[in-house]
């Protein structure tokens, strides 16, 4: 098992195939859809796809500095741990409607909730 | 704000149009500087889309502010200001030169229905594009208007538009009033991604558009249908009133000239004649068709409407990738920078 995690989940293939699962069923959900409701669509996909692709486990130059930037104006507007669950729930159900392992899933989902307190702004 | 205009808070610079410096506040794009002084710079959707803004520069350009262009435009300094972070002592020129506009001439102009005219122009040269891209007119005034067209190379000789009067809309009166049979443009072009694609031939296609956002659907339904399109193709076209719903007989002859054509007009309005569906053609067409998974879309008209369709379709299972719109906006409705 020396392969990266990025190359066991498939690489960018694999992120472009889980960005529409998990967007969609992000803007789905009433809880959290008004915190992703940005008109310019390309743009939140990108985000996602951005996110996505740390999650994974791939090439990508976030910090936490980053996260938490992106992220302030949505603390400010109420984002809480409930919120940062809900995500997470997305993510989880995406990767298994993919069909990802659940060795992959465990390490993917590892690395989403050390975001949690940069995400947060904490 | 983009990430350029972030990098750019922090340091003041001052770009140089035709060589008169121009003061760049703290995370202004050039446009934004730019307008300050000239309120007559040509610009309309601010994001990098339309191209009327276009402008060109004597040495570096920010790489962001080049996206989108052709690698021939690029090269010979051509960018978007909108898109543009100041770079101190940049060199700003206005957009002139090879392979940016076109000249044409108008062959005929005529009203389609009550608030739509229509334009042919002949290019004066040879120019390729794709049915249900856009162009840039400029008048020889230099006022630049973005509109779609409605011809289909190889079908149709000219290019074809189809300009919906705006009350205030200068271009609009003056297609509808003022241009004459004979009178000189220039046009820029072809733009934007929102056509056919091959290698599709048998999935389901739906076209929603209201008003004037006609022009490109009907050209990519009928590019479509000519290059043997055998999946099931719907066409929405909403209006409020029954005027609005030109060009009625052609696509009801076009639907029953083929099979998988299905051509819906849509009213909005209390008073629905025969023939007509009862509703917004968004809604009309998402009534029909609840699973767009494998569907491609089209959509074109009112950027609200747009955007809000873009994302019906998209929770309704379509695959962003497949779902193409017409995404230049009206200047009309977008005097106020984007942040």
């Amino acid at each position: 098992m020396s392969d990266s995690l990025f190359e066991r989940i498939g690489g960018a293939p694999a992120v472009e195939a889980a960005v529409d699962v998990f967007y969609r069923r992000i803007l789905a959900d009433p809880l959290i859809s008004h915190f992703f409701d940005d008109t310019d669509m390309d743009a939140q996909r990108s985000k996602q796809k951005a996110f996505l692709t740390m999650a994974f486990g791939g090439p990508n130059e976030y910090t936490g500095k980053d996260l938490s930037d992106a992220h302030r104006d949505l603390v400010r507007r109420g984002m809480n741990d409930s919120h940062f669950d809900a995500v997470a729930g997305h993510l989880q159900a995406t990767l298994e409607e993919l069909g990802v392992p659940e060795a992959e899933t465990g390490e993917v989902m590892t690395i989403a909730g050390g975001t949690r307190d940069a995400v947060l702004c904490r | 704000m983009t990430d350029a205009a972030k990098r750019s808070r922090t340091n003041p610079t001052t770009v140089y149009f035709s060589g008169a410096p121009c003061e760049c506040a703290p995370g202004e794009t050039v446009l934004d500087a730019l307008l300050r002084q000239k309120p007559d710079l040509a610009y309309s959707c601010k994001k990098g889309t339309c191209l009327s803004c276009i402008l060109k520069a004597d040495g570096p350009v920010p790489a962001e502010a080049q996206e989108g262009l052709s690698p021939t435009l690029a090269k010979q300094g051509f960018f978007l200001p909108c898109l543009c972070p100041p770079l101190d002592g940049m060199l700003i020129e206005p957009a002139e030169g090879k392979g940016l506009f076109a000249d044409a001439t108008i062959e005929s102009a005529d009203q389609l229905a009550a608030h739509i005219t229509r334009i042919r122009l002949r290019p004066n040269e040879a120019f390729e594009y794709e049915a249900g891209q856009f162009i840039n007119m400029r008048r020889d005034d230099g006022l630049t208007r973005s509109y779609s067209l409605a011809s289909v190379p190889g079908q149709d000789d000219l290019l074809e538009l189809h300009i919906k009067r705006l009350e205030n809309g200068i271009m609009s009166n003056w297609a509808a009033d003022g241009a004459s049979v004979g009178d000189a443009v220039e046009i820029q072009g072809p733009n934007g991604s929102c056509f056919y694609l091959e290698g599709n031939a048998g999935g389901p296609l739906m076209m929603i558009g209201n008003g004037a956002g006609l022009a490109p659907l009907q050209a990519i339904a009928r590019d479509a249908l000519d290059r043997g399109h055998r999946g099931d193709i719907h066409l929405y076209h909403g209006s409020r009133h029954a005027d609005g719903l030109y060009m009625r007989d052609e696509l009801a002859e076009l639907a029953s000239q083929h099979a998988n054509f299905y051509y819906h007009p849509c009213l909005s309005g209390s008073a629905v004649p025969k023939g007509c569906r009862r509703g917004r053609a968004e809604d009309v067409a998402f009534g029909d068709h609840q699973d767009l998974k494998d569907w491609h879309l089209y959509l074109c008209g009112y950027p609200p409407m747009v955007e809000a369709a873009r994302k019906t379709a998209f929770l309704k299972g379509a695959s962003l990738a497949n779902i193409l719109s017409d995404a230049f906006e009206l200047r009309e409705l977008r005097i106020e920078p984007r942040d």
